[in-house]
């Protein structure tokens, strides 16, 4: 028994929580994938998945027993090392963005004093992930994919940035529950109230980056078929499909921490507030996607470039200069 | 001028984006179109001008027979060439009733000598070729075929979609083992 | 290079035979047989340099189907189920087409009834034809939920079109000398209280879909055909309209029932996607003005000729042609007979071979998802393409 007293806590309370972390996100990517479905259906006006389980609550379940059974299929002249590890790699520096979100005021598997500057690092191992797919896979759709990723995700990240520094300048900090800490309960007492512009931009960096709808260009089905991920099929595809939902929790998440006052709310504090947040946060997600066309891909560009970089550098000068001012 | 327009156009294309977000919120929460099939059936009204695998019309005086002559005619109209009719077989006439209708005739009577029955003995159409064109409903001079409204028309193999317009009419003909035998051999 | 004086044996006919004229740096990428933008098996061989096509190619006849030789070999009025199957989306009008060609031949008279009744199918038919289009064109751009409700709108069109032709896709009632089966009662009924619905769902469409800026972005001045392009390539329907050539056949050829209604062909001018988009848009409220004025001056009388051809007609020596507006262009139906009860030659003019013609030019130094906006702007019904 002496030697569990050496193991430190810190490592202790690290495995708890990356065990938790797991767990969140496998039930999040199943909760997601039905909520996607179901919206889906009812935007459209059909019931969508309604045969397994009462309101076809069990479906996604079913979705993940026939992934994990499909056979895994290695394509001809596709590098197998490649190919089998970019999945890989795409779930679980997801995984690692969950460590400093702050859920709840206590509820932070590890407070980290540059949090914000930890998923940022992380989050563009995702971009590593589907390059490696695409051109792992030996398939021109997907090396098509793969290109159009590393140019969207290098590019959105400089006003993601951009839009993220300028709350970090107000609050002085990069932890993210210092920065929840900093904002007050009410609605108008969030940073969206002062920062409406960096909100905004990086909401849509935020559609960018997790490559969801209308920037859903690595994946256009219509014209690239399935992108970077055409060649994978079971829990492949899986992992990519769980990495994209995953990813669309740590945004939401990072949003509203950053904006939306994180577990802060009228009432009583705590996790349910930053839950309710980050679940409507999601929901706009899912209602943007089965809402707008897809833009192309010289456009996505051109809204970056043109739009949203100068607009979140005159909004960090802006910031900045008002800061110093006051 | 050009400056303000600059300026306002960007504003109403993002208008745009909310205004496509409010017709699909508003759609959701609308009332769903979906009719769960196996559990619900569309309405009746809709299957009954459905034109579902051809059916026989029953005979006015004789429902158990149908009304069917077994003229061929549909046999030629069909585009499809999936309508087999086979005819009754003339009866066999023995030499002794020949000789009876002899002798008769030589009386000078007016004999009826048996005749084949206008009427198919097999009457099969191969659903899986037929294209629900109607033309073998519009062509057949005594109006005997009509479609039926069968919206569930599904088998397990070939030989289910070859379907015996007949079976609903027990006072029908049968065929003959040789006729069988024929239709077999096809 | 040639491919195969490389060593290189992957590819067939096609691929190895474009390599020829393609760059060191650039990629040849095979859109299809199998491709969710072609909606079918059409192919399109492209030569990207990036993400800029450089050259495109459709490759046809993955979906051929001998229907003009099955025209020689079937007697005239059996071939009119095929002309039902040519385009699924517009059946009724390759109907049209076919028995039109025929009644001209033989100098028949279609009761004023018939034209009618051709009439408001036919249009019926065209506008479940352009919310096909405008669902699948719209989910080539991205966006998945219009089809839904255009499929919405669409059944129950459906539906309607169900009571006189007696099914939902491959409609052939049309028969030489008239139409198969009158207009009911309640058939009319529904297609009064459709129409204004359907008036009400058209602005729908156009905030959702036609409205909103990242459509507008993609379509505007993109895979523009001005009117001389069309001219050369023999492009007709919508598509010419978008150019500007103002060329509709129901106008042009004075069809008898149209004359006497009051609707305009649409048209602009700019060539681009978005301009053909409009006109089909444009097109589908046209159709519902002539269906409710046709629907008004419905006159009495039989559906279908007197002494219609019966099941062993002969056609009379000769050839004649004839052509309607189809959803897609100007369908035309060229028959030649030698006084046998078959068709010594049924040429069908096919407005999607036409206006495909037209792509490998539009869709040259687009972007890749260009060429697939432009390829559905077309509204190309692989099957009548081939035939
Ligand atoms: S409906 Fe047409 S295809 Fe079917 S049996 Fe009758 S004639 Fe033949
Ligand atoms: S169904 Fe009609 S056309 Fe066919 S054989 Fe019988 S009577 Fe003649």
């Amino acid at each position: 028994m002496t030697f569990l007293a050496a193991i430190p806590s810190e490592l202790i309370h690290i495995v708890i929580g990356m065990v938790a972390i797991m767990a969140f996100v496998g039930i999040h990517v199943l909760v997601l994938v039905y909520a996607e479905r179901k919206g889906a259906g009812h935007i459209q006006r059909r019931p969508g998945p309604f045969e397994v389980g009462p309101h076809g609550i069990l479906q996604p379940l079913a979705d993940a027993g026939k992934l994990i059974g499909k056979q895994l299929f290695t394509p001809t002249n596709a590098d197998p090392i490649l190919f089998w590890m970019a999945p890989v790699l795409a779930v679980f520096p997801v995984l690692l963005l969950f460590v400093p979100m702050p859920f709840g005021p206590v509820v932070t598997v590890q407070e980290v004093n540059l949090g914000l500057l930890l998923i940022l690092a992380f989050a563009g191992i995702g971009v590593l992930s589907t390059m490696l797919a695409g051109w792992a896979s030996n398939n021109k759709f997907g090396l098509l994919g793969a290109a159009r990723t590393v140019s969207q995700s290098v590019a959105y990240e400089i006003p993601l940035l951009l839009a993220v520094l300028c709350i970090a300048f107000q609050k002085g900090s990069l932890n993210l529950s210092t920065i929840v800490e900093g904002q007050g309960s009410w609605p108008w007492q969030w940073n969206i109230v002062t920062q409406p512009l960096a909100f905004l931009i990086f909401l849509v960096c935020a559609f960018a980056e997790t490559n969801r709808a209308p920037f859903d260009l690595p994946e256009a089905e219509s014209e690239l078929t399935a992108g970077f991920h055409t060649e994978y099929s079971g829990m492949g595809f899986g992992m990519f499909f769980m990495a994209e939902y995953a990813n669309m929790v740590v945004v939401s998440g990072v949003c509203t921490a950053l904006f939306l006052g994180g577990w802060k709310g009228p009432g009583i504090d705590g996790v349910w507030w930053f839950m309710i947040k980050v679940y409507a946060l999601l929901a706009l997600f899912i209602w943007v996607r089965w809402t707008y066309p897809r833009v192309r891909f010289d456009q996505l560009l051109n809204i970056n470039w043109k739009w949203l970089i100068p607009l979140a550098t005159l909004n960090l000068l802006g910031t900045v200069f008002l800061m110093k001012v006051f | 001028m050009s400056m303000i327009r600059k300026v306002l156009e960007p504003i109403g294309d993002l208008w745009s984006l909310v205004v496509g977000l409010r017709i699909t919120g508003r759609n959701f929460t609308r009332p769903q179109v979906t009719v769960h099939y196996p559990r619900e059936q569309v309405p009746t009204d809709l299957t009954d001008s459905y034109r579902g695998p051809i059916a026989l019309v029953p005979h006015p005086r004789d429902a158990t027979k149908s009304k069917c002559t077994a003229c061929m005619i549909c046999v030629g109209a069909c585009p499809s060439q999936c309508i087999t009719v086979v005819k009754a077989p003339a009866p066999v006439i023995t030499p002794e009733q020949e000789k009876t209708f002899q002798e008769a005739e030589a009386r000078g009577e007016e004999v009826e000598r048996p005749v084949a029955p206008r009427e198919p003995v097999i009457w099969i159409n191969d659903f899986s070729l037929c294209s629900l064109c109607g033309m073998c409903v519009e062509a057949c001079p005594p109006r005997c075929l009509t479609f039926s409204h069968e919206l569930n028309a599904v088998g397990t193999s070939r030989d289910a979609f070859l379907h015996n317009l007949l079976i609903p009419y027990p006072g029908s003909l049968k065929p003959t083992p040789e006729q069988v035998q024929k239709l077999q051999e096809r | 290079m040639h491919y195969e004086q490389l060593g290189v044996t992957e590819g067939d006919f096609y691929n190895r035979n474009f390599e020829k004229g393609a760059r060191e740096d650039t990629m040849i990428l095979n859109l299809g047989p199998q491709h969710p933008a072609t909606h079918g098996v059409l192919r399109v061989i492209v030569e990207l340099d990036g993400e800029y096509v450089i050259r495109a190619e459709p490759v046809l006849g993955y979906l051929h189907r001998m229907h003009e030789k099955m025209g020689e070999v079937k007697t005239l009025s059996q071939f009119i189920p095929n002309t039902g199957r040519i385009d699924y989306g517009h059946a009724l009008g390759w109907n049209w087409a076919f028995v039109g060609a025929v009644e001209r031949l033989a100098g028949f008279e279609v009761p004023e009834r018939a034209q009618y009744i051709r009439v408001i199918t036919t249009e019926i038919n065209r506008i479940t034809s352009h919310l096909l289009w405008w669902g699948a064109f719209t989910l080539d751009l991205g966006a998945i939920t219009p089809i839904m409700y255009a499929f919405d709108d669409r059944e129950h069109l459906l539906d309607i079109l169900q009571m006189p032709t007696g099914s939902r896709l491959t409609h052939s009632s049309f028969r030489i000398g008239g139409v198969c089966t009158d207009l009911s009662e309640k058939f009319i009924e529904t297609v009064r209280d459709f129409i204004p619905k359907m008036r009400e769902r058209l602005p729908m469409y156009r905030d959702l879909v036609t409205d909103n800026v990242i459509l507008r972005k993609r379509l505007e001045g993109v895979g523009v055909m001005d009117a001389d392009m069309c001219r050369r390539y023999g492009v007709t329907g919508p598509v010419a309209r978008g150019s500007g050539l103002a060329y509709d056949v129901r106008q042009a050829e004075h069809f008898p029932i149209y004359e006497g209604l009051d609707w305009q062909v649409a048209v602009r001018t700019e060539g681009d996607s978005m301009a053909r988009y409009l006109v089909r848009m444009d097109e589908m409220e046209q159709s519902l003005n002539i269906i409710e004025q046709a629907l008004a001056a419905l006159p009495a009388g039989p559906v279908l000729m007197k002494n219609a051809p019966k099941v062993l007609w002969k056609a009379p020596k000769g050839e004649s042609y004839f052509a309607v507006e189809g959803a897609r262009g100007k369908i035309g139906v060229h028959l030649v007979s030698n006084g046998g009860e078959f068709a010594y030659k049924v040429k069908l003019r096919s407005p999607c071979f036409s206006n495909l013609s037209a792509y490998a030019e539009a869709a040259r130094g687009t972007i890749l998802a260009d060429a697939v906006a432009i390829l559905g702007s077309l509204d190309l019904v692989i099957p009548e393409i081939d035939r």
